[in-house]
Formats: C-alpha cells, structure tokens, sequence
C-alpha cells in the first residue's frame, strides 16, 4: 500500500481501534445473556484488525502483532473439541455444558459455565480463519 | 408481513438463480450470496415474524420470536462468509492461471 | 453358529492365511499341499452326515445375520443339497492336489489362484446349503465372480480377460434376474426361506406371478448352467488353468442351475410352461453342444461343448421329470420321475468322468505344450497312463459298459420312453420328437467321444508338430485322474451303494411330497435284458460308429454353418451397441457445462417440490395470522428488490458488488425490525467483511463483459429462475399457511433454568445446539486454510520459478 498524508485517520484509527477491541470484548462477554457471544465478538475484533491493516499496512502491523492466525483457528476449533470431551467425562454426552453459581469476592454472585469456554473457542475460530483469509488476499500480489 | 416476505424471498431466490446461471464468475458468486440472503430471510419466515420480543429472558417481555430459526441463521451467515470467500479466492485464482472467467471456457476437454 | 456354518465359513477363513502362507513358505514347498487339507475336512465332515441324511433325517440350522430384515444363515442339509457338497469337496480335493503338479510354485501367483479357488468353495458350499434366497443370491453372485477372477487368472492374455467378461456379464445377467424372481416369489408367499415357499407351492401356482417369477428363476439357472443361447461363454471361460476348468467349469459351478431348478422342481413343477421350458431348452442344448462338439479341434474347446450337451441333458430330465407332479400323489407319478433320479445320478457320473477327461486333457496340454487334434496323434505308447484315463471317461461318456456313464444312460433313455407315455401336455404327438431328439444327440456325443479317443492316442505320432518330446507326467499328477476313473469303474460294478445313500435322499429332497405318499423303489443294474433302452443305445453305438468312420466325408457340413449368425457375433454386436448407445446417450446430456447441469438439478428441484407440493395438496395461503406490515418495512421491501435489480443490471463491477452490499445492510435492517439483535449484529460485521474481500478481490478479477448468450438459452435461464422463485414463494407461503404441529420452541424458552443463560440464541449456539457450531466453526477454520494454501502455494511455486530463471 503506498503512504498517503493520513495523520488525521491515523490518530482516529488509534482511538477507534481500542474502542472496538473493548466492545468486541464486551459482546463476547455478554454473549450469555445479552445480543453478543463467540462470533459476534470474534468477528468485532477481526473488524479491529482490518481496520488496522487499511490504515497502517499489512507489514507494519504484521510486525507488531507477530501472531500466526492459522494457529489461532486450529487452537479455537481444539478447545471447542475439548470442552465437548470434557462433558464426556462427567458421564454426560458429548458437548454437554454445565454451569454453576460461584460467589467471587468482588463480582458477588457469578455464574461460571463450561460454556463460556466452548464460546472461547468459537471466538478464536472466528478470529483465526476470518484473518486468514483476509491476510492471504491482500497479501496475494 | 409474512405475505411480503414470502414474495420478497421468491424475488431474491429467481434474481440469484438467473446470476448463477450466468457464465462470469463474479456473478455466479454475486448469486450465490443473494440465494444466502434469501434462505436467511426463509428461515425466519418460517418461525413467524413479530411473535413477541427478542428472545432475551432478561427483557421483561411475556412472548419471544421463536429463537431457533435465529440459532439457525446465526450459524448460516458465517458459513455463508466462509463459503463466499473461499469462493471468491478459487474464481481469481482460477482467473489468473487459466486466463478467463467465463465458466463455459473452464469446462476443460471434451474427453472428459 | 453350528459344525455346518463353520464348514462353510472354513474355505473364507482359510483364504485370509493363504498369503502369509505363500509369503513364508513358497518356494520351498507348494502352497496347494496347505490348502490341500480345507476339502478334506469339509468332505470328512460332511461325510458323517450321510447316515442320518440317508435316513431320511433333514437339518436345519439357524444363524440370524441380519434378523430384523428376516435373513438369516440356514443352512438345510438334506439329500439334495449333500450330494452337491460332496461333490464339491470331492472334486474340490482332487483339483487342489492336481493344481500342486499343474501350476508351477516358481512362475506362478499361486496365492491369488488359492483365494480364488477358495472363494468359490466357500461360496458353492454356501449355495447349496442357503435355505434364504437373498444368502442364497449373495453366495450365486460369489460364485460367478469367483469364477469371473479365476478364468482371467491369466490376466495379461487378451483372451482370458474377454472370456472372463463374457462369463460375468452373461452370468452376472441371469444372477439378477434369478434375484428379481425369487423377489416375486417372496411377495407371492411373504417369506424369505425357500423351504416355507416349497409348503406354499399350491398358493405359488395359482397366482398371477407365477409365469413371470418361473422364467426369471429360469434365466438364472440357464445362465449359470450354460444352457442355450446363454451356452456362449463356457467354450470362452476354457482359457482358465485346467484345474478350473475340471472343477468350476464342468464339475461345480455349472451345475448350480441344475441345482436351483432341481430345487424349485416342487414350486413350478406340474405347469405345461415349466416342463416344455426346461425339457425344451435342455433338450435343444443337448442338440447343439454334442453337434458342435464334433467340429471343435481344440480338446478343451471340444470338452467345453460337451459340457454344454451334458448339461442339457441333464436339465431335460429335470424337465420330464417334473411332469411327476402333474398329478398330485400316487404311484403314477413315480414312474415318470425316475427321470429326475436320472438327472441327479447323472450329474454325479458327469462330475466324476468329465473331472477324469479334464484332468487327462490337462496333462497332455502340461506335457507337449499343445492340445489341438491336428497335432496331436500316437501318443498312446508314450502316455499310457493317460490314455487309460481318457479311454475310461470317453467310454463312460458314450455311454459304454463297463462305465457308470452307460447307467445312467441307460436311465435317460428310460425316462424319455416313459414320457411317450405320458396323456398330457400334448406329448402323445411330441414324444417321439423328444425321443429322436435325445437318441440323434447320443449320436453325436459318441463321434466326439471317438474322437477325443482315437485322434489324439492312436494313428502317426506327429513329433515334428510338437514343441516338447511326448512323455508321461508325475506320478502325484496322474493320481488324481486314475481316483476319478477308477470312481467311473466303481459306479457301475456297485450303483446301489450310491443309491441307496445319496441319489435316494436327493430324490426324495426334490419331491418331497412324491416321496411321502409314493416312494422311488429301484434298483439300478447293468443288465436290464434286451428292453428298448438297450437297443437304442446299440443303435448309437452303431450309427455313432458309423458316422466316425466317415467323418472325413461329412465334415464339410460344418462348413455351411452360417458363421455370421452365430451367438458369438449376436453377443459381440450387443456389446458393441449397448456401449456406443451409453456413450451417445452420456454424451448428450454431459455436456461439461456447470450452467446445464445447474438446470438440470435446478429443473428437478422445481419438479419435485413443487409437484410435491400440488400432489399432496400441500399448497395453501392464509394470510390471517400475518403481522402488520409498517411503513419502514415497506420502504426496505422496495429498497431490497430495487438492490437485486441493480445487481442483476448492473454493467459494472462495482456497481453489483455495492449492490449486493447494500442488499446485505438491508437484511440487517430487517433483522433489527423482527426482534433478531444477535442477528442483525452479526450480519452487520460479516457484511462489512464480505464487502471488502469483494473489493480486494476486484483487484483481481477483470472487468464484467456483456455476455453473449443466445436467447434460446437466456430464455431457458430466466423460466428456471422465475419458477424457482414462485416455487420458493409457494413453499414459504404454505409453511407459514400450514401449522402442522406447534413449535419447538418452547423447549428453549427455559434456557435459564436449562443452561443459565438468558440469551436464548447463544444457549441454543452453544449449548442445546453446540454440535452445530463446532461442526461450523471447524468449516470456517478449513475455508481459512482452504485459502491460505491455494494463494500461498501458488506463490511459493510462483517464487521457485521466479529463482530458476534468474
């Protein structure tokens, strides 16, 4: 990508990309019990990053996030698998999720659900194969 | 509602297949997507439409939308994404080695 | 699982160790000596159950292989199916012994011919031991595909792989139909097991089905027993090793027609159609191998066609004999079904001396390298062990004394001078015909026998037309041979014995009913007195004898045989036809084009649902419990179809891309207006991707060109897709028109309580419906890849060219 004078898009790229990184967050987390979860967060954050590449250019950023994302799939779909295993052996089939109520010392009263983490894995999934393909493409010269 | 829908997926439904069955590549692609459109909006259709809120339990609402058809379409969009992209990488590439996009031009030898 | 079942299953077991024994032990010592043990224990075995069944005692065993289909492994011993195993396993011993000296351990896939040979036991075994007709096919069809692999042993001649085609098509063809009539058969009676249809064959008789079921069974067994016109591909299955000629080709598999028409005797026997279809058929094969046989110079060509006319003959008296049950009980009815004894003794002689001749015919091929008459000659000092043996089952097949084959020649005639007779089926005008028809044909069965005889053992030896110098074989060759022929003797000094243990029960196996009321009381002898029978068989004697010595000058008769008409070339032209017609056929709806076949599953897709849909009377519209439709709604509806038009129009890339884009937002709108947050958020960002993969792929890709597609097809695109749309409108309209049953739904409203989860959508994501996910997320993973490598492979390649040409 050539270098235009685009100070202004910089600066408000700098801001807009921690804001939706921290929104990506907050669907995933919310997912549970609000509009969001896995794919709506993974795919907020992948947003995130493109915006990143359009503005700063695949290498820069590349250099600055030194994360292989093929690997970043595979380890989401892995987790995903595993926490179906895990249902598997409390006895209960394949993929089944359980919860629990859990008082933690500053949230009060929280839920934990092993679904939270098959969501992890789903969000990572996302995250991993949408920027693969993306990288590939605008690396493709 | 459900009458104006029913026609508008009909709609999308001939216009995608019309594209799909155009030589270009791009079109084929372009019609693919519009079908994908066209099956999301079928699949809520079909749960009906305006039943209640939107099936949060935390809202304090009495009725629900039927949030299967949701759970279904949810998982549609994205394979619909992967599918397209995938798509659209296989027609350049093809476009790029073998020179042409006209799909009667890639059917290869006669023997075949 | 009994001794019977693990006799059956023993030839499969065994077949899987053959290749850790050929690969340990050859070529120290011969595979055939291991193999060699799997008949004798099923012939010992099967031996210890001649008491019992001779008794008239039957067993019936009981394996379940696929019980809720009602198909099980019953295997049924009774007379019949006994004397075939025995043969089988008799047979079976000796061919394997013989195969040690016939195959070389050093030049040859010994290990391939064992599983075949093995393959085909197993399977033979299981055929006549099924008493359920779809165990029974599965084992028909085994064994034609053994046979299939062992005539093309010799897979890298031409010949050997075209026989090998002919017999499976031919055989394979007659398999399916025989399958297809026991199918009817079983509607007719409701059940799979031939024993319960044989206890409904007065039901079987009276129904419509019946002539169709006959003649599909009849097309099976025609073809398996080679039996006119189907008789083509036995002369072409002659290009196997000898040893299988000897056992499958002569002993074993052709004779699983006789079998299956033996056993369904009770079923159609009694009908004018079943007695003129098998007595005719077998008849005019017995006409045209004995003719035919004549004429051949090729011994195995010639021993082919005599097959060919023995198992007519045996298949007429199957036929004749079956006018036993025309009426239902009685003595009277015994006298014409010595016939079937006839058949079932004579099937046992043609195992045994025509496994002799085989075996003797395979020597001299072994030890000069030639089995053609015209070179052959004088051989009778030089091999006089094998000239015994040919002489043995030449003679017996003439039908001379002292030779078993004299008996049941003698049987034959018999029966057929019993069927003049007969006071129905028109045979008082046709008896006769039928006679003179049998005696011509025992003519000619003599010439050949004369000629196997005397031009390949006595007259000029012709040395300078053989490649090997003319010796005996090895002693462990020859006896095998010398066991059969010294059985062909034994036959005829002690019939009775053989009777009264075997041929008996068998009889009584295929008429069941006769035997109860009117049991088959004979005793066969040599020496009946001057009677009819033995003057008929002087008469062939003589004009057989006649007929050799002036061979020379009739042969030329042969001549006029009109070459272009002959099955062979009806069979080749039918070949040729039916794979130009495919082709043509293949090559005018493949077209290669992506766009026709689309139209095609396009075309069927409207056909089906939408003729489902008016069938079944499924169309329906009620608009009665519609949602309101507001004003925005209405504004995004128009806005979506002037979104598709433009894409549809669009001259541009850009153009449609934005267009389709744009069509994307919409459907975002839509899911904001029914109450789909998760929806509309998630479209929202994959859109937005999607958009900008389209743009960076426009890079790419070029410009869009009008495309110049003829009206024709233009119009053909547009009716496919218009209906398309109408059929899919219909559907959502009747879907929403028709509420069948309530919704699900309901289940997931307590996802609180189920998964602790107050958004409905994602409980049901990742918890009801997580199969669903994973299975998506795991395709989102691949398409990732599936692009990573078709770019990053390409331009690693692109890269390695890139530094070869600097």
């Amino acid at each position: 990508m050539k270098e235009p004078n685009d100070v202004i898009l910089k600066t408000a790229t700098k801001a807009a990309v921690v804001i939706i990184l921290a929104f990506s967050i907050h669907l995933f987390l919310s997912g549970h019990h609000n509009p969001g979860g896995g794919f709506i967060g993974g795919l907020a954050f992948v947003a995130a990053v493109v915006l990143l590449y359009l503005v700063h250019g695949i290498e820069k950023v590349q250099k600055n996030i030194p994360v292989d994302f093929k690997k970043v799939a595979g380890i989401g779909v892995l987790i995903s698998v595993f926490t179906g295993v895990g249902g598997m052996i409390s006895g209960n089939p394949f993929l089944n999720q359980a919860f629990w109520m859990v008082d933690l010392p500053l949230f009060g009263k929280t839920e934990m659900a092993t679904a939270v983490l098959f969501d992890v894995g789903v969000a990572l999934a996302v995250i991993g194969a949408s920027l693969t393909i993306i990288i590939s493409i605008s690396d493709d010269r | 509602m459900e009458t104006c829908m029913s026609i508008i997926i009909g709609i999308l439904f001939a216009v995608g297949t019309y594209l799909i069955l155009s030589k270009t590549l791009l079109r084929i692609i372009l019609g693919t997507s519009i079908i994908g459109h066209g099956v999301n909006l079928l699949l809520l259709t079909m749960g009906g439409l305006k039943k209640g809120g939107p099936p949060l339990l935390g809202l304090n609402t009495l009725t629900f939308t039927d949030p299967l058809p949701q759970a279904l379409i949810l998982t549609a969009i994205v394979i619909n994404f992967a599918t397209t992209a995938l798509f659209l990488v296989l027609s350049y590439r093809a476009y790029k080695v073998l020179g042409t996009d006209d799909v009667e031009q890639l059917r290869g030898y006669n023997d075949e | 699982m009994s001794w019977l079942h693990l006799i059956i299953a023993l030839p499969f077991l065994c077949a899987i160790l053959v290749p850790f024994l050929y690969q340990q032990f050859n070529p120290r010592i011969h595979t055939g000596w291991f193999i060699l043990i799997v008949p004798l224990i099923i012939f010992l075995g099967l031996s210890s159950y001649i008491p019992a069944v001779s008794a008239g005692k039957i067993f019936y065993l009981t394996l379940p292989w696929i019980p809720a289909y009602d198909i099980n492994l019953t295997a049924y011993i009774d007379g019949l199916s006994l004397t075939f195993a025995l043969i089988i396993s008799g047979i079976g011993f000796l061919v394997i012994w013989y195969s040690i000296y016939y195959l070389s351990r050093l030049k040859e896939a010994l290990h391939n011919f064992y599983i075949y040979l093995l393959l085909f036991m197993g399977s033979m075994l299981g055929l006549v031991f099924s008493d359920n007709i779809f165990v029974l096919y599965v084992f028909w069809e085994l064994t034609s595909i053994s046979s299939f692999l062992l005539i093309a042993y010799w897979y890298e001649r031409e010949k050997s792989r075209s026989g090998a085609q002919k017999s499976l098509l031919i055989t394979v063809f007659g398999g399916l139909s025989m399958l297809a009539g026991f199918i009817l058969l079983s509607m007719i009676t409701d059940t799979y097991s031939i024993r319960e249809m044989i206890s409904q064959a007065a039901i079987i008789q009276a129904h419509l089905l019946f002539i169709p079921a006959m003649i599909l069974i009849l097309l099976g067994a025609f073809t398996k027993s080679a039996q006119f016109p189907f008789s083509i591909w036995l002369p072409d299955a002659m290009e196997a090793p000898t040893p299988i000629s000897a056992y499958l080709h002569s002993a074993t598999m052709v004779k699983a027609g006789i079998y299956i028409v033996a056993r369904c005797t009770t079923i159609f026997g009694g009908d004018p159609a079943w007695f003129w279809l098998v007595t005719g058929i077998g008849l005019i094969t017995l006409l045209y191998g004995s003719i035919n046989a004549v004429r051949q110079t090729d011994l195995k060509a010639l021993l082919a066609y005599s097959t060919i006319s023995q198992l007519g003959l045996i298949m007429s008296l199957l036929g004749l004999g079956s006018a036993a049950l025309y009426f239902q009980v009685g003595s009277a009815g015994t006298f014409y079904a010595i016939a079937i004894f006839a058949a079932i003794f004579h099937m046992v002689n043609h195992a045994v001396f025509k496994g002799c001749l085989f075996m003797a015919v395979g020597i001299i091929d072994h030890e000069l390298g030639t089995r053609d008459i015209r070179r052959l000659g004088g051989l009778m000092h030089f091999m006089p062990v094998s000239f015994l043996m040919i002489l043995v089952g030449s003679l017996s097949m003439a039908g001379l004394p002292p030779f078993n084959g004299f008996l049941s020649k003698e049987l034959f005639f018999t029966s057929f001078l019993n069927a003049l007779k007969m006071p129905f089926f028109n045979m008082e005008t046709w008896g006769i015909i039928l006679l003179i028809a049998a005696w011509v044909a025992s003519v000619f069965t003599f010439v050949y026998c004369m000629i196997i005889i005397f031009k390949t053992f006595l007259g000029k030896k012709k040395d300078h037309k053989l490649k090997k110098k003319a010796h005996e074989a090895p002693v462990g060759m020859l006896i095998p041979p010398l066991i059969l022929a010294a059985l062909v003797v034994a036959i005829f000094f002690c019939p009775n014995v053989l009777a009264q243990h075997l041929l008996q029960p068998a009889w009584e196996a295929v008429l069941p009913a006769l035997a109860a009321t009117a049991p088959l009381v004979i005793k066969i002898s040599p020496w009946h007195g001057f009677n009819t029978a033995l003057l008929l068989t002087i008469g062939v004697i003589a004009a057989g004898t006649v007929l050799y010595i002036t061979y020379e000058k009739w042969r030329s008769v042969y001549r006029y045989y009109p070459e272009a008409l002959t099955l062979n070339n009806l069979y080749e032209w039918m070949l040729e036809k039916t794979e130009a017609g495919s082709r043509t056929i293949t090559n005018w709806y493949m077209t290669g084009l992506v766009r026709d076949y689309l139209v095609y599953i396009l075309g069927f897709t409207i056909l089906l649902v939408g003729g489902t849909a008016v069938f079944f009377e499924g169309l329906a519209f009620d608009s009665s419990r519609d949602a309101a439709v507001n004003v925005y709604e209405l504004v995004l509806l128009i806005g979506m179809v002037i979104a598709a038009l433009t894409v549809l129009l669009a001259k541009s890339r850009l153009t449609s891309v934005i267009a389709v884009g744009t069509l994307g937002f919409m459907v975002v709108f839509f899911f904001v207006l029914l109450r789909a947050p998760d929806l509309a958020l998630t479209q929202l960002v994959v859109e937005t991707v999607t958009t900008v993969l389209f743009l960076l792929c426009l890079y790419h890709l070029p410009k869009l060109r009008r495309e110049k597609i003829p009206l024709r097809f233009k119009a053909v695109n547009g009716v496919v897709s218009v209906a398309i749309g109408l059929v899919m409108t219909a559907v959502a309209l009747s879907a929403n028109s028709n509420q069948l049953f309530t919704s699900i739904s309901g289940y997931y409203l307590d996802a609180d309580k189920l998964a602790g989860a107050k958004n409905i959508v994602n409980a049901i994501l990742v918890d009801f419906r997580g199969f669903d996910t994973m299975l998506e997320i795991l395709v989102l993973t691949m398409a990732g890849f599936g692009v990573y490598t078709l770019i990053k492979l390409q331009l690693a390649v692109r890269r390695k060219e890139n530094e070869g040409t600097k």
